[in-house]
């Protein structure tokens, strides 16, 4: 969609534990730097072990051994409460990086993601990163997580529209119900694209039908599109009458958002 | 009855979509006396082809962390949550300050429960509730019993979720003196997919011969490494991209993660799923022969690598 966009446009990945639209894109990056997230560090000198920073971490931590404190660090939200409510100022925080950011800018299209380090299980602070260039833009593209937890709210939250994409199976249906229940959360307005169409069976139809959710557009089941996907090519650039199809996706998208 | 050790084996598969769950169910229906975990908390499927029409035995509600909830009769309107809270989860309409008249507002979905603008409210305003943040269900089905959960949309406490989740499990396969735990892992690398692996025994990755499937494919296995999980995978769709099927054997010969099939592009996945049935019972498919033998290689390929835990279970 992005690549049949009229205007210069962003694409924002933010799928950051599994980002793939660069294998797509293939761009070559003009930026690059390490993301990090506050953690706390306790001096064992200062520190007389009152255990404050304990009793007001609600994610439980921090543990006193042997009357001094140490931290789970996969625990840790990084809310800077220990730190502020020591009484002996014996916690600092400090930078711990999680993963890498990386954005390529050209005349007309600019691509960000991000690289959530192995082993690393909070994804929010890449995101939001990430999500950082969309300041200004005229037209940025979000590709999301899957799922509905929370990388897939922060990378939805105050966007103007979301398109969900799904398929025309039982799978599909029962993620598609909860997207629908997430985003009306949200309060943002949404549409539906069905992809592989013509595979499976007619409920997510009848149910856009019945929860009166406008289809922005039907890709069709077709084993080229699934050749050129697994190479990493763009179908709209290879099949033109798929350049079509996400055209006029875009278009619908732009003049949902104007109603 | 509860030291003898039950196994416990995680499907994963980085990318989304690759057919790990179709995997799960079909190897539910060939292995007697399994607890079946559904373990992908943001979007549980696997009750559809293992359990549709089935009512649950229990619903257990899932409590988690805190949320902040401001008085507005007590707030100021100085602003001091807006300083502390880092998950930008506090708004004022119209703007903070003291001689403004606006009142704190928190957005449900951005609190992470720290409590800092509690603690560090002057006017004691804001105060906070426990989150109610899902559901689990125990269900029987074709196979064996089922543990499912539904993450309130939005939710952040997924991985915690999943412990729940994979306890419940344990405790019924030791109620029904089942060998063995089936876990539906989720996608990705973060928060849930290590809750789904920490302590498995091990883990069988469904790919795809995609150039998605295989990056996502290098990132999980290092984390199953990471996490020193003896792993497996199985190449989904493998007639897609006949050249990337093999670039995958190779990357996964570099880890040590074991190929045990290779499966082709088949709509028998896709008829079974519509029917709400798993492939094994859907027909008598070239697929579930073959996924039938590959159930088999993870199980001996298992048994061997974990020779230790054989001779414990043997005792």
């Amino acid at each position: 969609m992005a690549l049949c966009s009229p205007s210069n446009t962003v694409l924002l990945d933010c799928d950051v534990e599994a980002p793939n639209a660069h294998l797509f894109l293939k761009p070559e990056y003009t930026e690059r730097e390490r993301v990090t997230v506050l953690k706390p560090v306790f001096d064992p000198d200062l520190c007389t072990g009152c255990g404050r920073c304990r009793e007001v971490c609600r994610f439980n931590a921090i543990v006193l051994l042997t009357g001094k404190p140490m931290l789970f660090q996969e625990l840790c939200h990084s809310c800077g409460g220990c730190a502020r409510n020591c009484p002996v100022g014996a916690i600092e925080e400090v930078r711990f990086e999680v993963g890498t950011y990386e954005a390529a800018e050209s005349r007309s299209f600019f691509f960000a993601h991000g690289l959530l380090d192995i082993g690393e299980s909070r994804s929010s602070p890449l995101i939001i990163r990430v999500k950082e260039e969309a300041h200004d833009r005229e037209l940025v593209l979000i590709d999301a997580p899957p799922g509905t937890s929370c990388p897939m709210v922060e990378s939805v939250r105050d966007t103007d529209y979301a398109v969900l994409v799904t398929e025309p199976t039982p799978f599909g249906l029962h993620d598609l119900k909860l997207a629908v229940e997430t985003v009306r959360k949200l309060g943002i307005p949404f549409g539906v694209v069905i992809n592989r169409a013509g595979l499976g069976e007619e409920s997510v139809k009848v149910f856009c039908l019945g929860e009166k959710i406008p289809v922005l557009g039907e890709i069709p089941f077709d084993r080229r599109v699934a050749v050129l996907y697994s190479r990493g090519d763009v179908v709209s650039e290879f099949l033109p009458e798929y350049r079509e199809i996400f055209s006029s996706i875009l278009e619908r998208v732009l003049c949902e958002i104007e109603k | 009855m509860r030291d003898r050790k039950i196994e416990q084996i995680s499907v994963i598969s980085g990318k989304g979509g690759t057919g790990k769950t179709s995997y799960v169910a079909a190897f539910a229906c060939i292995q007697p006396d399994v607890v079946l975990a559904d373990c992908d908390v943001d979007a549980a499927n696997l009750h559809l082809l293992v359990a549709s029409g089935q009512k649950n035995d229990e619903t257990i509600p899932f409590t988690s962390g805190y949320k902040a909830m401001v008085d507005p009769d007590v707030c100021t309107g100085c602003g001091k949550c807006v300083e502390v809270c880092r998950f930008h989860a506090v708004r004022f309409e119209g703007g903070a300050g003291a001689d403004s008249r606006a009142k704190a507002q928190i957005e449900d979905l951005a609190c992470e429960g720290c409590g800092c603008c509690a603690d560090e409210c002057p006017a004691a305003a804001i105060s906070l509730r426990e989150n109610t943040a899902g559901e689990l269900f125990v269900s029987p089905t074709r196979f064996g019993t089922l543990i499912h959960a539904r993450l309130t949309p939005g939710q952040g406490t997924s991985g915690k979720l999943v412990a729940r989740v994979r306890e419940k499990a344990v405790d019924i396969a030791g109620e029904k003196g089942a060998e063995l735990i089936l876990i539906d892992g989720s996608p990705g690398i973060g928060c849930p997919v290590i809750a789904s692996l920490s302590g498995a025994d091990g883990a069988l990755i469904v790919t795809e011969p995609t150039v998605a499937g295989l990056h996502d494919l290098i990132r999980v296995a290092d984390l199953c490494d990471h996490f020193k999980i003896p792993t497996y995978a199985v190449i989904n769709k493998c007639d897609i991209n006949l050249e990337l099927a093999d670039r995958i054997q190779e990357q996964c010969r570099d880890r040590r993660v074991e190929v045990l099939g290779s499966v082709p592009f088949d709509p028998v996945f896709v008829n079974a799923l519509t029917a709400g049935v798993t492939v094994m019972e859907y027909d008598d498919s070239e697929v579930a022969r073959n996924i039938k033998g590959i159930w088999s290689a993870l199980l001996s390929s298992m048994r061997k690598n974990n020779h230790a835990f054989t001779k414990a279970a043997a005792r």
